[in-house]
């Protein structure tokens, strides 16, 4: 505080100029187009918008997107959470490579992602004549939907837990060695409550990226209708055919979402600050 | 229950904090680890507890051998030096925590708990969470903790080491006090002599890895058994000089050494309060200065070859009268030990 006492007075007040400026960016960036999307949506009236996502091809790509973005949510909430334990407590050959790793799906784009997968499991892939032996559809079906998000939505746990367990007291796990508690004991008791909020922030970050997902899912699910057709594929399809009224409402429940998930990380991220 | 400890060794890498350590502690015995810091004190703990593994060497507890058990089969209490205490646990629940991994159920954990933190003082504070505490009520809820379970060993690592003066002499007493209703056989490390003698029924000194003497605290502070144990107890003068005609010859001092050979470089190790000074005219030591320190003063003399000897004295001794600033005076060393100097290397 001290230190920002000390700038010079220009820069900590605020200049009315630059607040205009800075108010009418989030104004015409932000919130102009929800607005436009609210009126949009909603202008047919309530059970027009409603009626458009109950249609059976609506529902069932919103109802797959979110099952999908809760699987996606507890899978790699899990294997995060292992992910950072093994980079924080062990020490293994290739740990520098696995680290390196881990922001990898950042960077790829989702499309190459997508791709991947395809690669991988389509009916060209390495993995073809396996899959076809044991009569496994992968590809252009809802494995195929996991495991593409999956591969992008694995940074956020394992980032999020990573400096939470690094800062743990070891002693903690000590002294409930001494108290004479098992392995699991400790970890269930001890560690995992102290971890959970970290857990849950990077849990959030993932459900939503999920949720949002494009390219790799356009890329791998084939598109079908009631079975592979995700919410975000559905609303390009709409906005395709020209009926901006669907997806516009369809539009309208992700931006539910989106808005809900908003807040929740911000308080368990601030959870995660007040320890 | 027995501890005996035979030749553990052990090293961090390069670093060797182990050496050859062997000790015993009778059954309900309270012993102290005393010694300066770094000097694998608390190793010495860890490795009993189980915490850590020694390189060599064996563990026995109750006269059976443990290397091979985990800390969870060897029913040691262990109290830590920053508490440890379970942050996201509430009081109550941090100290049945033992009890809970036992599978004993929540309404006899809750009556237990309560009991233990009424014995420890803390009663009435189960519901709270250990940040709400101050430090010398956690480190009473981390002994409750430790205690829960009946542990048939208390291991205790620098128990009052975080908390502030005042505190810590009320927690010296208490812990005294526990142990005199219990008798569990405990040891607590410390680097506080003073919290080593007036706690501990023995004590033990470590150093650089290795034990240099276990005994009463008399013992240790009338017969020390190394150089090292006559210089750490005890408010000490140390002075290296060389054995001339019998005597160790300190600028104008001279102090028989029977021990030592002619010509041997020697050291002399005295405390302030065994050194006796009077008024004399033509004396081998002048007051430098007088300091006032309530119940007693400090005097320190200079040796004709500028070197200090610092000695104490009741406050109004009537040793005290014409000792006075400048004033030449006799000096008697009432007990004092010669040790063979080694060379300057050896001593910090």
């Amino acid at each position: 505080m001290s230190a920002r006492a000390a700038e010079p007075a220009a820069l900590s007040r605020p200049h009315p100029l630059l607040s205009l400026f800075t108010l009418g960016t989030v104004a015409a960036l932000v919130v102009l187009p929800i607005i436009a999307l609210v009126v949009h949506g909603l202008d047919q009236g309530p059970s027009a918008a409603l009626a458009a996502i109950t249609r059976p091809e609506a529902s069932a790509a919103l109802l797959l997107t979110l099952g999908l973005a809760a699987a996606t949510t507890v899978c790699n909430g899990v294997v995060g959470l292992g992910v950072a334990w093994a980079l924080v407590r062990w020490e293994f050959p290739g740990k520098g490579l696995l680290a390196a790793l881990v922001d990898l799906p950042l960077s790829v784009p989702t499309l190459v992602a997508g791709f991947l997968i395809v690669a991988l499991y389509g009916p060209v892939g390495p993995l073809a004549p396996a899959l076809k032996a044991l009569d496994l559809q992968v590809i252009y079906a809802r494995p195929a939907l996991l495991l593409a998000l999956l591969f992008i939505t694995f940074p956020f746990v394992v980032r999020a837990v990573e400096p939470v367990l690094a800062e743990l007291d070891p002693t903690e796990e000590a002294a409930a060695a001494t108290l004479g508690a098992s392995q699991w004991q400790t970890f269930r008791w001890v560690l995992l409550p102290a971890l959970t909020p970290a857990v849950a922030a990077g849990g959030v970050q993932v459900f939503a990226r999920a949720v949002a997902e494009f390219g790799a899912v356009a890329v791998v699910s084939g598109n079908i209708p009631l079975k592979t057709l995700t919410a975000t594929v559905f609303i390009q399809g709409e906005v395709e055919a020209g009926d901006t009224a669907g997806a516009a409402a369809t539009s309208l429940v992700l931006l539910g979402v989106a808005l809900l998930l908003q807040p929740l990380g911000r308080a368990l991220a601030a959870g995660l600050v007040q320890r | 229950m027995t501890i005996r400890v035979q030749g553990l060794h052990k090293a961090f890498g390069a670093t060797t904090v182990l050496r050859d350590v062997s000790l015993e502690v009778g059954d309900g015995e309270l012993v102290a680890l005393l010694g300066p810091s770094g000097g694998g004190k608390s190793t010495i703990l860890r490795v009993i507890a189980g915490l850590e593994q020694a390189d060599t060497g064996e563990v026995w507890l109750g006269g059976k051998r443990v290397d091979h058990l985990d800390p969870q089969a060897r029913g040691v209490g262990f109290v830590f030096q920053h508490y440890a205490l379970f942050r996201h646990m509430s009081v109550a629940e941090n100290v049945a925590f033992g009890l809970r991994v036992r599978g004993i159920d929540a309404q006899a954990r809750r009556e237990r708990a309560h009991a233990l933190l009424d014995r420890v003082g803390l009663g009435g504070l189960g519901g709270r969470m250990p940040h709400e505490l101050s430090g010398g009520q956690r480190q009473r809820v981390a002994l409750a903790r430790a205690m829960a379970p009946e542990p048939r060993l208390l291991l205790l690592d620098e128990p009052f080491g975080a908390v502030d003066a005042k505190v810590r002499e009320e927690l010296r007493r208490w812990l005294r006090h526990l142990h005199d209703q219990l008798h569990t056989t405990s040891i607590f490390v410390t680097h506080d002599q003073e919290e080593a003698f007036a706690v501990a029924d023995r004590v033990m000194i470590i150093r650089d890895g290795r034990l240099e003497q276990a005994g009463t605290p008399t013992e240790i502070l009338d017969a020390p058994a190394t150089e090292f144990v006559s210089r750490f107890v005890g408010d000490v003068n140390t002075l290296d000089g060389v054995v001339e005609g019998g005597a160790l010859r300190l600028g104008g001092l001279s102090v028989p050494a029977p021990e030592l050979q002619e010509g041997q470089a020697g050291r002399l190790v005295v405390r302030a309060y065994d050194i006796k000074l009077w008024r004399e005219e033509g004396g081998p030591a002048v007051v430098h200065r007088l300091v006032p320190l309530g119940d007693r003063v400090r005097v320190e003399a200079r040796l004709a070859d500028g070197r200090l000897l610092t000695a104490l004295f009741p406050q109004r001794s009537s040793l005290l009268r014409g000792v006075e600033h400048g004033a030449p005076v006799a000096v008697e060393l009432t007990r004092r030990w010669i040790w063979p100097a080694a060379g300057p290397a050896a001593h910090q």
